[in-house]
């Protein structure tokens, strides 16, 4: 048994190896299970209990009473390590599941989400997580509260981010119901509920400490089940051995073909998209980088909102509280990155092979231009189409499949796979079991990041200054339970889709958190009032504006649309947050010196817990 | 603040901006191109989006974190 004591820091290299070995080991004995005849639904169930059991088990190996330990993994997380759970904390169900499917369905234009989620990095990088780090807070509306001062401006932190991440995890917990759903063969609901026992498991007993050695443990298992089948698919279609290199060769095969099939000319037929209901034909090809001007604007807003967004999250900041020096914290974002790319740079070249498998007349697996009696006989066709994923819709009644008659749902691009390229089941259990690790890091730290936020900013800092540790704790513990079954029962009705309510979590945390976080920092003028207008301000606009967006039927500003309403509230809160500190008395000297010292990475932090 | 504090700060900031200027090229600037970067022989604008900004910001931040490092050392204010 591995023991959590002062041991474990030293020895996470070894412990980390000895675990991926062992993950890989199980994966191999369940190719041996399918070989031997065990059923799909057997090797299901095996890989969801396998990996979440681990996950549990580290859980309870990592409870704490300590409150440096509950919320900032007691400041020893090595940068390397923190890199990897902080990919894991970053990327969620949507990353994982929806991304490439994304792209399949949506081309050149969705790739402005792997720009702006890699490229938020640098933001928080040069601008705010090292400084954070300096400061020494326990939660990012510790910060406002402490570099602002007043009960009021904490609070409003508080609101933005319980906002901002509830959307968030209400998504998330979805995706850990879609796969539990698939892989075990239970009804979406029930997958719901047991998807939450798992991340409560891993996050109720120790906190952030808990949390971080559950995430390094799910990236493992995420990267490798991400992997896997697009390096097979990539050397089995014969375009190579590197699926990164492999890729633009075959974006120039799949350029021919779209243009051949009529992608982006050949839409579906009113009555045919009707019957298909949500579902999607394919209707822009994977590089069509328009010159339009339009065009170009809707890929620089995206970006930049995702980009804001992700320097502004808190469940992100909060993983660079837990590094042991400003060095360390400066460090772990770059390696948070590397472990990020390495996802999102096979992302595109999945999206890319799965094309080619469908759309190509030369590869055996190719659906285009073939008989529908033929592809509806397919057995991945018949199992996707049984529940809702995908249709094929005979639009013109030819008896052919064209490009805008199947229709599907862009997450079976990863979920589906391994099925449509022919590989074993126990590549799609491996795939499910990623997913899974995706969903429930992710959920972990955005429940994580709500109820410290109520634990230790609204409680303790708001309401009972006096409350001892374990009262805190306790409470802590509470509200994680609390928020999760909130956030499962809204996931339970299936308000949104998965990327929906991701990109709006992201909006909501830039026009409230970005520039009180950024100015906190960088300009030393900012005083509480300003903070405050900029908060509410931003956030009260970039509400207003997606509410009457997506539900108030108002035709969209300039293309800016609800994925991109960061782009209203940010300058608002920007504009309030200058004008407002420069008409109001500038911070106290006290205040201005405790900026000072953040800027310098040596010395104690500024709040001692 | 002192004039150590004072120097170090103003150092700091010169290469935030670099650091910042960088990634807007790389985040803003080259994606304007959209379609002027496809090419018969290259799908430039795929290559960039789905590869080169993302190795380019990952490049950007390891070498931020080791040039502040070099800064706060420079003044006396490394970490052990």
């Amino acid at each position: 048994m591995i023991k959590l004591d002062g041991g474990f820091i030293q020895n996470l290299g070894r412990v980390y190896g000895l675990y991926t070995l062992g993950f890989l080991g199980f994966v191999i004995l369940m190719a041996i299970f399918e070989a031997a005849g065990v059923s799909n639904t057997v090797i299901g169930w095996l890989f969801v209990a396998f990996t979440v059991g681990i996950y549990a088990m580290i859980g309870v190996l990592s409870r704490t009473m300590e409150s440096n330990q509950y919320y900032v993994a007691g400041r020893e997380v090595p940068a390397v390590y923190n890199g990897m759970a902080t990919a894991a904390d970053w990327m969620s169900g949507a990353s994982f599941i929806a991304m490439a499917g994304g792209i399949y369905l949506k081309g050149y234009p969705y790739m402005a989400f792997l720009v702006g989620w890699t490229g938020g990095y640098v933001l928080v990088a040069s601008l705010i997580a090292p400084y954070l780090r300096k400061f020494g807070c326990y939660t990012v509306p510790d910060f406002i509260g402490t570099r602002y001062g007043g009960n009021l401006a904490r609070f409003c932190a508080v609101v933005i981010l319980v906002v901002a991440s509830f959307t968030y995890v209400t998504a998330q917990i979805n995706g850990t119901g879609t796969v539990a759903a698939r892989a075990l063969q239970i009804p979406f609901e029930l997958g719901v509920w047991i998807g939450l026992a798992g991340i409560l498991f891993c996050s109720m007993l120790g906190g952030m400490r808990a949390v971080t050695w559950t995430q390094v443990a799910q990236y493992i298992v995420l990267i490798i089940a991400y992997l896997i089948p697009v390096f097979w698919m990539s050397n089995k279609l014969g375009y190579g051995l590197i699926p990164h290199f492999a890729q633009f060769g075959a974006v120039e095969r799949v350029q021919e073909l779209e243009a051949l099939l009529g992608v982006g000319s050949m839409m579906p037929t009113a009555e045919a998209q009707a019957e298909a209901g949500k579902l999607a034909a394919l209707k822009v090809g994977i590089n069509d980088a328009s010159d339009s001007l339009m065009a170009k604007w809707k890929f620089f807003t995206l970006v930049l909102c995702m980009m804001a967004g992700t320097a502004s999250l808190p469940h992100v900041l909060m993983r660079y509280f837990t590094t042991s020096s400003v060095k360390a914290a400066r460090q772990s974002v770059g390696y948070s990155l590397l472990f990020i790319c390495l996802l999102y740079l096979t992302a595109p070249a999945l999206a890319t092979f799965t094309k080619l498998s469908l759309l190509d007349p030369n590869v055996a697996t190719s659906i285009i231009g073939k008989s529908v009696a033929e592809v509806s006989n397919l057995e991945w066709i018949q199992q996707w189409s049984n529940v809702g994923f995908l249709k094929v819709v005979d639009g013109n009644g030819d008896g052919i499949v064209q490009i805008n008659e199947f229709f599907m749902r862009g997450d079976i691009v990863v979920l589906a796979t391994p099925e449509m390229a022919g590989l074993p089941y126990v590549i799609s259990g491996l795939v499910a079991a990623g997913g899974l690790a995706a969903a429930m890091s992710t959920a972990d730290g955005l429940l994580l990041a709500i109820a410290n936020a109520l634990s230790h900013d609204l409680y303790y800092k708001i309401i009972d200054p006096k409350a001892d540790t374990k009262t805190r704790l306790v409470v802590a513990r509470i509200m994680l339970v609390v928020i999760g079954a909130a956030g499962a029962f809204v996931a339970s009705m299936k308000l949104t889709g998965i990327l929906g309510a991701v990109a709006w979590a992201f909006c909501f945390a830039n026009s409230g958190l970005f520039f009180p976080l950024v100015l906190g920092v960088w300009w030393k003028r900012a005083n509480r009032a300003g903070a405050i207008a900029g908060m509410i301000g931003g956030f009260a606009a970039g509400a207003w504006y997606l509410y009457m967006v997506q539900f108030g039927g108002m035709t969209p500003w300039a293309g800016i649309d609800g994925l991109r309403f960061g782009m209203i509230g940010m300058p608002v809160s920007l504009v309030l947050m200058v004008v407002v500190s420069l008409m109001t008395e500038e911070p106290d000297a006290e205040t201005q010196k405790m900026v000072e010292e953040i800027r310098v990475p040596s010395g104690k932090t500024i709040v001692q817990q | 603040m002192s004039s150590k504090q004072n120097e170090h700060w103003t150092k700091t900031k010169s290469l935030t901006t670099t650091t910042l200027v960088i990634w807007a090229i790389i985040s803003f600037v080259i994606h304007w191109f959209g379609e002027g970067l496809n090419s018969d022989a290259f799908p430039g604008a795929y290559f960039m989006a789905g590869m080169g900004s993302q190795v380019a910001f990952a490049v950007l931040v390891f070498w931020f974190a080791s040039r502040q490092n070099q800064i706060d050392e420079e003044f006396g204010f490394g970490e052990k």
